[in-house]
């Protein structure tokens, strides 16, 4: 069995208190570390290949070095814990299960970036874990892990914990900065990066749960430690929300190295019943389908991205044969079409439009061009807009189809 | 639970206004808790309401309503004394929410959308809750509910007042 690192106390019933969580070693190096020079701390984050795991991969130590050198005034620290991505659930458990991890990451990361005011912005389905985050950052204040000067080391850091209300969007990090300044959670066009002017207009690092309860870890056993454990363009192990399908569903923290194969057939117990495999989701819904052939990919970035599909948010929806692709690409459509915050035109519209498509093929109204239609329409869009969100329903749009056109077809009357 | 008086806070819940504004570096930051203060206390976000809260934060009436309307979770009409949201997106859907949902519109005798008429639930259907592991699931007021059977489906029910 491979190491745990970020799930390792999930078994303990109290996992989320701060007694079990220092009694296993937590906040125990913060000091030591709270000592160390900023700029060493993202060096070695650097070297650490950790790539960001809310959806997009990007190098975290590079996107810390973004922020302009010698910048006066405040820098905040922004912590997406809006999980939405269909098929993915890492970010709950960690809030539910290992709060103070998350804590005690943004007080290093945090010291990195000099800022001393953070938020979290906790999707507000979230109820539950948003209490018990909450509580959670309750006992870190009223022990001093929060606050002024913590443990005495003048390092200063106040967390605020935010609620959204209900909007896919805000999970994309200038969306996210939108909801948080109190306005619709619309994404802001780049360059500026939030690195350089974000929340509130002040140089804002916006990074995942995950990707921030990986730090303390990095930071106190070594960049070389955790570039081991992955491969060569990232670092680490990840949590892999799998569902669907399987015989057991749930989150899996592996290295990255891990295949697609191995994580569906030994992790996740196989199929269910003892049907065949179909088609394989492995990033969240915006990410290409694989067909049963091509699970024999690593779950990293670089190897996913070279199987034509992307590591994303690490939501594994595994399909079996019983499954109706044409039906799933309906689902994921609507979805796509709902969430759509009608900000960019080619965005707005097509992604109305090719609900109205699919759903007309899967209800057997379809009109043999409209296949061709659908991946015209979704490829003129791709990278036209503002953010990522219509790439991200781009890639199911197209994939679907090109990989299962037979099925599609087959619904479509002569 | 829901206050259906004339859109006022008390003196205790104006303190918490202000006390959420202080904690970001620009007041309007807490408009998203504030309002979520507002259907917490009176049910919903009515027209008057916006305009109450837009005073409280100097900002025009347009810019609360465009935020009102903009997220899932704030309700501009009178929502059940529960809400019932039953995910729709693909895992759940895999997994079997159209039975889910059709279960549902059966024993409360409303469609997705709207209210029983003894005010009890509201039935919504909704995106991804992040918690497709418990497919097919759904939420009823704070709590998730997984691996939806019809006798889980009646039991939770039952739950509710
Ligand atoms: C449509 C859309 C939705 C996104 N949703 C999330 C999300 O729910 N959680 C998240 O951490 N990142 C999400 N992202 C990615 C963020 O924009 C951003 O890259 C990420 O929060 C940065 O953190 P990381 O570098 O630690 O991954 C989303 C991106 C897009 C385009
Ligand atoms: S698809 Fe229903 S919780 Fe994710």
């Amino acid at each position: 069995m491979a190491e745990r690192i970020l799930t390792r106390n999930f078994h303990l019933p109290e996992s989320h208190t701060l007694r079990v969580y220092r009694e296993t070693g937590g906040y125990e190096g913060l000091s030591d570390v709270l000592a160390m020079a900023p700029a060493t701390i993202i060096e070695t984050v650097k070297r650490s290949n950790l790539r960001g795991l809310g959806g997009a991969g990007f190098p975290t130590g590079v996107k810390w070095g973004f922020i302009p050198k010698g910048h006066q005034g405040p820098v905040y620290l922004v912590i997406n814990a809006d999980e939405g991505e269909p098929g993915t659930f890492k970010d709950r458990y960690l809030l539910e299960k290992d709060p103070h991890g998350l804590i005690e990451g943004m007080i290093v990361s945090a010291h990195a970036i000099g800022s001393r005011l953070a938020f979290v912005y906790v999707r507000g389905e979230y109820v539950q874990p948003w209490r018990i985050f909450s509580r959670a950052v309750q006992e870190a204040y009223d022990a001093g892990f929060l606050g002024k000067s913590i443990l005495g080391s003048g390092v200063d850091l106040d967390v605020v914990v935010h609620r959204g209300a209900g909007a896919y969007i805000c999970g994309e990090e200038t969306g996210l900065i939108s909801s948080l300044e109190g306005k619709k959670g619309w994404p802001k066009l780049k360059p500026p990066f939030p690195a350089v002017r974000g929340a509130f207009g002040a140089p804002t690092i916006v990074n995942n749960v995950e990707t921030i309860c990986h730090v303390p870890h990095i930071v106190q056993r070594g960049a070389s430690w955790f570039a081991a454990l992955g491969t060569a363009g990232q670092g680490g192990t990840r949590m892999y929300s799998v569902s669907g399908r399987v015989a057991r569903p749930g989150v899996y923290e592996l290295p990255v190295s891990v295949t697609l194969r191995s994580l569906i057939s030994e992790h996740a117990g196989g199929i269910a019943n003892g049907r065949r495999l179909k088609a394989v989701v492995p990033g969240g819904s915006s990410a290409p389908i694989l067909t049963a052939d091509e699970i024999d990919v690593t779950m990293d970035v670089d190897g996913l991205k070279n199987a034509g599909t992307m590591a994303g948010s690490a939501g594994v929806i595994v399909m079996d044969e019983s499954v109706s692709i044409p039906e799933a690409l309906m689902i994921v459509a609507r979805f796509y079409a709902h969430e759509s915050c009608g900000q960019c035109t080619p965005c707005r519209e097509s992604t109305g439009w090719i609900y109205k498509m699919t759903r007309r093929i899967v209800e057997g109204r379809g009109r043999k061009e409209e296949l061709d239609t659908i991946l015209d329409v979704a490829r003129r869009g791709a990278g036209t807009t503002i953010c990522a969100f219509y790439d991200g329903a781009v890639g199911p749009y197209i994939s679907y189809i090109e990989k299962f056109r037979d099925e599609f077809e087959a619904l479509i009357p002569k | 639970m829901s206050r259906p008086a004339a859109v006022q806070f008390t003196a205790g819940e104006l303190a918490l206004v202000r006390r959420l504004q202080a904690l970001y570096p620009d007041k309007r930051a807490a408009l998203l808790p504030v309002l979520q203060l507002v259907q917490d206390t009176f049910g919903y976000i009515s027209l008057e309401a916006e305009e109450y809260v837009a005073g409280l934060f100097d900002l025009p009436p347009a810019h609360v309503h465009e935020v009102v309307t903009f997220y899932t979770l704030f309700f501009q009409e009178p929502k059940g004394r529960h809400v019932v949201s039953v995910c729709h997106n693909l895992t759940c859907h895999l997994e079997g929410a159209p039975t889910v949902l059709a279960h549902l519109r059966m024993r409360l005798g409303v469609d997705v959308g709207a209210t029983t008429a003894d005010g009890r639930v509201t039935l919504l259907a909704v995106e991804c809750l992040c918690a497709c592991e418990m497919a097919p699931m759904l939420q009823v007021d704070d709590r998730y509910e997984g691996n939806l059977t019809p006798a889980k489906i009646d039991r939770i029910l039952e739950g509710l007042e």
